[in-house]
C-alpha cells in the first residue's frame, strides 16, 4: 500500500526543514504559511516526518485519503 | 537528493559571525542582516525563503547532527511548537531586544556608561572587554554591539541545547524571527492565525 506524507497545516511553522530533506523534492512551503506535499511525487519514505521539528507531518496510507 | 547550491553553505556565516565577534564586538552589527532580511522577504515577497533557504542558524542546527551525531532526534514536547509558546517567546524576545535598545539609548544620552560585557541567557554576565578598544567608535554603537551579540549568542545557545535534546531544527519551531515572518505571511494571504 502506497504511503504519503500529510502536513498538519495548523501546527506547521513553515521552517522548510522537511523540504530541505525530501529526497524527491515533493515538498514546498506555500507562501510562508505551511508545507505542502505533492502526493503524486511523494514516495512515502517518511524522512520529512522524522525531520519535522514540530512533529506535524504524519505518514498515511493512500486509502486513508 | 537535490544538488548543493551556494546557499546550502550559509551555516558558515553563523560560525564566521560569532568568531568575528570574539575579535571585535563591532562585527555584532552584522547580526542586523539576520533581523532585517527575513522581514524584507516576508513583507515584500510574502514568503519565508529566509527560513527555508538562507538561514545560517537553521542550517547549522541541521548540519551539526549530520556531521557529529550530536542530536537525540527525539520529538520535542508539543507545547514547544504551540502557538501560545511561540507568540509568548516572540513577545519575550522583543522585550529583551527593546531592553538592548534602551541600554543603547541610555549610553547615547550619557545617562549610563558603556558596559563592556555580554549577558548569556539574560542572566550570566560575561566580561567581553577584550573585543573593544575604547574610543574606536561612539560608545552607544559599542553598547548596541554588546547587546546584540548577547542576544545572538543566547539564542544560538538555546538552539544548540534543543538541537541536542530533540530534533536538529527544534529552535525553528519557536524562533522569534520565524514566528514573526509567519505572522506576516499569514496576514498577507489573509489566512487566520492558528
Amino acid at each position: 500500500m502506497k504511503r504519503f506524507a500529510e502536513v498538519n497545516k495548523a501546527r506547521c511553522v513553515s521552517c522548510g526543514a522537511c523540504a530541505n530533506e525530501c529526497p524527491k523534492e515533493a515538498i514546498t512551503i506555500w507562501r510562508g504559511c505551511y508545507a505542502v506535499v505533492d502526493v503524486n511525487v511523494c514516495v512515502g519514505c517518511g524522512v520529512c516526518s522524522r525531520t519535522c521539528p514540530a512533529g506535524c507531518i504524519e505518514m498515511r496510507l493512500c486509502d486513508e485519503k | 537528493m537535490r544538488s548543493k547550491r551556494w546557499h546550502d553553505y550559509l551555516y558558515l556565516w553563523t560560525i564566521i559571525y560569532f568568531v568575528l565577534g570574539l575579535f571585535n564586538i563591532l562585527f555584532a552589527w552584522l547580526g542586523m542582516i539576520d533581523f532585517l532580511v527575513p522581514l524584507l522577504f516576508a513583507i515584500i515577497g510574502g514568503n519565508k525563503y529566509f527560513c527555508n533557504k538562507f538561514c545560517g542558524r537553521g542550517q547549522l542546527f541541521a548540519f551539526l547532527p549530520k556531521k557529529f551525531h550530536c542530536s537525540r532526534h527525539q520529538q520535542a514536547p508539543s507545547w514547544l511548537s504551540s502557538s501560545a509558546f511561540r507568540y509568548g517567546f516572540l513577545v519575550f524576545f522583543m522585550m529583551m531586544f527593546a531592553n538592548v535598545c534602551w541600554q543603547t539609548w541610555l549610553v547615547f544620552g550619557g545617562a549610563s556608561s558603556l558596559n563592556e560585557s555580554i549577558r548569556l541567557l539574560w542572566v550570566f554576565r560575561v566580561p567581553f572587554g577584550w573585543t573593544y578598544t575604547s574610543g574606536t567608535v561612539p560608545e552607544w554603537i559599542a553598547q548596541y554591539s554588546f547587546g546584540l551579540y548577547s542576544l545572538m549568542l543566547t539564542s544560538a545557545l538555546i538552539g544548540l541545547i534543543v538541537m541536542a535534546l530533540y530534533r536538529p531544527r527544534t529552535w525553528c519551531t519557536f524562533c522569534p524571527m520565524g514566528t514573526m515572518t509567519q505572522i506576516i505571511c499569514r496576514a498577507k494571504t489573509k489566512k487566520p492565525l492558528p
